[in-house]
């Protein structure tokens, strides 16, 4: 596993919350997963191809959700489906948004597919990556749990040119 | 006992001088973005800077369609939306009515994309998630249609201009 792949995605994790909540966040706990991925709540899986391919999966449950949505709008929020749907969904935009800028400004090309929503018992069952790092962040509404599975496919371009201009 | 989030929408308020049109009349808002719960996010600090919410849209399509009708002051837009994206939006908004005034929102932050985005007719960028303080100080300069502030370097994320 590559740690500097895996940094960004942590630093926005951590920033988005800090930054959206107005408050301290904290890396709790941080560990290798090679099983196969077990939901805890409501996770979106973003895919990402190309120069690195891999996955994220951000997860929390419904009611640290619904906190931070309660939070954001400024307003207490009814609980519904539609709303824990669209806040992990918009929360995971925002993570995935300012990691693939960092990379993206450090010279990688790729293609970040839209986030999909797993909420019932069938989603996610059926994981099967060999690696992954999982980050567990306390913040001021409850855990959120970070799931990060990638790896280089090609090389930055500019290491490309260099190597091609070696040879 | 008001309940935590209403007391810190007071205190927010209270932090922000409400922002006014040059008639004195409260600066009024288009909202476009896909994501209900990022609408509401925004619409929150329009509420904080004392300003209306004109429309709402989650699509670039829907958005020009709300332009034509509401004809607000200031649009906030994002960037990746189905149906039409926002690049597209601004440019379509821009040709028809020159003097709109535009400030892209989006989590995607690529130089590529700001640059098209200004290119279009953009008048500024602005990266998710929003602090309260930069969008202020983004909408203030954008209002005041100065020329001397023509320039004046976009605001990227986590970045404040005093």
């Amino acid at each position: 596993m590559r740690m500097e792949l895996i940094q960004p995605f942590i630093n926005a994790a951590d920033a988005v919350f800090a930054e959206s909540l107005q408050a301290p966040t904290k890396i709790v706990d941080l560990s290798m997963d090679e099983e196969t991925y077990r939901r805890k709540g409501v996770a979106a899986l973003i895919a990402i191809k190309g120069d690195i391919e891999g996955r994220v999966i951000l997860d929390l449950s419904p009611e640290v959700a619904l906190k931070v949505a309660s939070h954001l709008a400024g307003a207490e929020l009814p609980e519904s489906e539609q709303v824990v749907r669209e806040t992990v969904c918009e929360l995971a935009n925002m993570v995935i948004g300012n990691s693939v800028t960092l990379l993206n400004d450090q010279g990688f090309r790729f293609k970040v597919f839209p986030p999909e929503i797993h909420m019932n018992d069938t989603g996610l069952s059926g994981s099967a990556d060999t690696e992954a790092m999982v980050i567990c962040l306390e913040t001021p509404c409850g855990d959120v749990y970070l799931n990060i599975s990638m790896h280089y496919l090609h090389r930055r371009r500019h290491e490309r040119d260099a190597v091609h201009s070696v040879g | 006992m008001k309940p935590a989030v209403h007391r810190e929408k007071e205190i927010a308020m209270a932090q922000f001088a409400a922002l006014f049109r040059k008639d004195n009349k409260p600066v009024r808002y288009l909202v476009v973005d896909d994501s209900v719960f990022a609408r509401k996010n925004l619409i929150k600090m329009i509420e904080m800077f004392g300003g209306e919410v004109a429309g709402e849209a989650g699509d670039g399509l829907t958005a020009i369609a709300e332009f034509n009708r509401t004809k607000p002051d200031i649009v906030l837009m994002d960037i990746t939306m189905p149906q039409m994206e926002g690049i597209e939006a601004v440019e379509r908004i821009v040709r028809q009515h020159g003097e709109a005034r535009i400030v892209m929102v989006s989590s995607v932050g690529y130089q590529e994309n700001i640059l098209a985005a200004l290119q279009k007719g953009a008048k500024h960028f602005v990266q998710k998630p929003v602090k309260p303080e930069v969008l202020y100080e983004i909408l203030r300069y954008v209002l005041s249609d100065d020329p001397a502030a023509v320039g004046a370097p976009v605001a990227f994320a986590g970045e404040h201009r005093s």
